[in-house]
């Protein structure tokens, strides 16, 4: 047990002391990353539309009423509901990129995990939600959805547990064949009986849709989502488990010499992440989309790791970058009907914060270089320094 | 000819097995050249990755690479075209000035954002893997934005270039003539391609700089003490390299479409890592594993243009046209998974370097 309690100290000196390199830029650093996207965002506006849509001749007052209708999309009080609704997939599948990062696993399979939650879902609805109550069908479908969604992580992390196949790849191949499993089971399977286009049934007449608890459209979905948060907040700092993940991701090797069986913690973390992505998907569908046709396809995937880098894969910083990106993508629609401005804008904005945050943490991580003389950080120490809670 | 096949044919379940052989006989042609065609991208994607690996930069970000390459080449065209009009075109290749023009512009689109992962992983060492995923999705958040803001304007490219026409002397060649016939007729990117895979595979492993990349790659704190720029060499492979995936790229919106599309790289970056891998990290093997992805896509569109008639018919009827679709995807994950562990990385891969007077 001395080599476990050796491991356990020096895991938890390396935290305190990274802590304290961050502790004095926690919220000002993506602060400072998200207001130079925004300035870097108003040049693209306003060289674009001059240059590409020619309806104004480098209007500079374009994107302070881009910026404006963005900002009232997302904040008006239906705004603010449609931010909340927008969100919820988001903190999910974030939590589940978080707790990737956590571990030293960069998933990038939101979007076939919450294809699968949404598959999942909606198969309950479609088999159940006919003869059962919604008491039944909610719970199951949700239940259903997100052990969907668990099995999509679990092949990338059984992957990599038994031959090494980076998750990278192995998830990112796996979103393009789940792409195609959505799309098979909704015009198969899952299809609508008597309908001349293929299209899912609507969970509404099966009893599975989620009931609204705010304004028109605020489902029981973002509820689910505020408490996930503290859950996983919980299993990471709180639990054996979470410490496991947390040493894991924090040098595998030592872990392993710890005693840990690193594998399993592999499989477990991508099955977790899997599990909260496949959640996003199917209150998604139960709560907003209700019917769906092939072709549907979502941007959590992605969208979910910059929640996670913003946050610094914080699961309490999760709520919050989720809850930005949600009124971003909320914003979006109002911004391109009163401003003309596409709301692909926001996956651009997306990418300028990510490079920003990149750079600023390796600021950091000079800093904290410049300190303790004369170590060389691997790439995976920087990968859990870039993933590394402040909490 | 018919006698003993169709009675080969009727044996239950092993018959099946020889109606597909017969109908890949009947379709080497179409699927022959179809895999060579759909190989290209994720051929010099793959040998950017080589390049890379080989001198210790992991790139992820091919796909950026490629998707950022295939939209300025497109777009530079739309200029191009707007200026010049759209030009004469030369008997060879369907040649024009601004589909040249369009060329280079993709080519230094693509260099340039080789060039940011190399600032990012060799500079700044910050994660490799996140440096490339960054790039990624940066270049589909920002190639989406602009295309939708020319979407309403129906813009016109510079078009493409058209594929090479083996003489039919060549082509009519008793046995081997087809298959020649299947690997060159391929536009210009096509034909570079093939190549490009010969000279690197060559360089790599008997030339100077190859020998250097390698050591690089290997053991760079080795390379360092005999005088080798590690810094400098790893920079220059990156950003060259980068004009490799960005030929994919241009491939894409000037060779097999003459249009742009959002996304439309459609993981072709990630296969191409894949093909690396599997190649073990040579132009030569990344090519194989090239062809053997693509022999997926062919055999699935083989299937859906001329479907099989008889048993095997009925049996593919029966699979979702879905599942064709993902079969490449399917067989880059199985491979992947299974070969990763005889496949052997470039030992410093994806290690950043910091010179021994630095510390």
């Amino acid at each position: 047990m001395s080599g476990f309690g050796r491991v356990r100290r020096a895991a938890l000196l390396s935290t305190v002391k990274r802590a304290a390199i961050g502790a004095a830029r926690p919220i000002a650093e993506p602060l400072a990353a998200i207001v130079l996207a925004l300035l870097v965002g108003a040049v693209l506006i306003v060289l674009f539309s001059g240059l590409v849509a020619r309806h104004s001749a480098f209007d500079l007052g374009l994107p302070v009423a881009a910026y404006a209708a963005l900002l009232e999309g997302a904040v008006s009080p239906n705004g603010m509901t449609a931010t909340l609704v927008y969100a919820t997939p988001l903190i999910l599948a974030g939590l589940g990129v978080a707790i990737g990062f956590k571990a030293g696993l960069f998933n990038i399979g939101g979007r076939g995990q919450f294809l699968m939650g949404a598959v999942g879902a909606l198969a309950v609805a479609t088999v159940v939600g006919q003869t059962q109550s919604s008491y039944i069908t909610i719970p199951l479908a949700l239940l259903v959805g997100a052990l969907c969604g668990a099995a999509a992580g679990f092949v990338p992390g059984a992957l990599k547990a038994t031959s090494g196949a980076h998750e990278v790849v192995t998830t990112i191949m796996l979103n393009y064949v789940l792409v195609f499993v959505t799309y098979w089971a909704i015009s198969g399977p899952l299809a609508l009986p008597g309908s001349p286009q293929p299209i899912s049934v609507d969970v509404a007449t099966r009893n599975a849709a989620l009931p609204i608890i705010l304004g028109r459209d605020g489902h029981l979905g973002i509820l689910v989502a505020l408490v996930a948060v503290p859950l996983v907040w919980f299993l990471l700092y709180r639990t054996t488990l979470g410490f496991e993940i947390r040493a894991a991701g924090a040098n595998s090797d030592a872990a392993r010499y710890g005693g840990m069986r690193t594998n399993r913690l592999i499989v477990l973390t991508m099955s977790l992440a899997g599990l909260l992505a496949g959640l996003g998907g199917a209150t998604t569908i139960l709560g907003v989309v209700h019917q769906v046709a092939p072709g549907y396809d979502t941007t959590v995937g992605f969208d979910a790791i910059t929640v996670a880098l913003l946050a610094r894969s914080n699961p309490i910083g999760v709520m919050f970058s989720g809850l930005l990106l949600g009124a971003m993508r909320a914003g979006a629609q109002t911004m391109q009907i009163q401003a003309g401005v596409p709301p692909e804008l926001v996956d651009a904005l997306q990418a300028i914060i990510l490079v920003l945050l990149v750079v600023n943490v390796l600021r950091r991580w000079l800093d904290g270089r410049s300190r303790q003389h004369g170590s060389t950080p691997s790439a995976a120490a920087d990968t859990a320094m870039l993933a590394d809670a402040t909490a | 000819m018919s006698g003993i096949p169709q009675a080969l044919d009727a044996i239950p379940v092993l018959g099946i097995l020889f109606q597909l052989l017969g109908y890949l006989v009947a379709n080497i042609e179409f699927m022959s050249h179809t895999t060579v065609a759909v190989a290209i991208p994720i051929t010099l994607a793959a040998l950017c990755g080589v390049m890379c690996e080989r001198s210790g930069v992991v790139n992820i970000g091919l796909e950026g690479i490629m998707l950022t390459a295939a939209f300025v080449g497109w777009i530079a065209g739309v200029v191009a075209v707007g200026i010049l009009g759209p030009g004469t075109q030369l008997p060879v290749f369907g040649i024009t000035v601004p589909l040249l023009i369009a060329l280079v512009a993709a080519l230094l689109a693509g260099m340039l954002v080789s060039l940011l992962h190399a600032w990012l992983a060799i500079s700044l060492r910050v994660d490799q893997i996140i440096s490339g995923t960054i790039i990624n999705i940066g270049a589909a958040g920002i190639t989406g934005y602009v295309y939708s803001l020319m979407a309403s304007k129906s813009a016109v490219g510079a078009g493409s270039f058209t594929t090479y026409r083996v003489p039919s002397g060549v082509a009519d060649f008793p046995i081997v003539g087809w298959l020649i016939n299947a690997v060159l007729s391929q536009g210009p990117i096509g034909i570079i391609t093939i190549l490009v895979v010969i000279v690197l595979q060559i360089m790599l492993f008997r030339s100077r700089w190859g020998l250097r990349t390698r050591a690089v790659g290997e053991h760079p704190r080795a390379a360092e003490t005999v005088g080798i720029d590690v810094i400098r060499l790893r920079y220059r492979n990156v950003v060259m390299s980068g004009a490799l995936a960005a030929l994919g790229g241009a491939w894409l919106s000037m060779e097999q479409t003459n249009k742009f599309d959002t996304n439309m790289t459609a993981g072709r970056g990630f296969i191409g890592l894949a093909a690396m891998i599997v190649g073990r990290w040579t132009p030569l093997g990344a090519f194989g594993a090239a062809l053997l992805f693509a022999s997926a896509t062919a055999l699935s569109t083989s299937l859906q243009i001329s479907p099989p008639q008889g048993d095997l018919g009925a049996l593919m009827g029966r699979v979702p046209g879905e599942f064709w679709e993902a079969l490449p995807y399917i067989i880059t994950i199985v491979i992947l998974a299974g070969l990763i562990g005889r496949s052997i990385a470039p030992a410093a891969d994806g290690q950043p370097y910091e010179r021994e007077s630095a510390t």
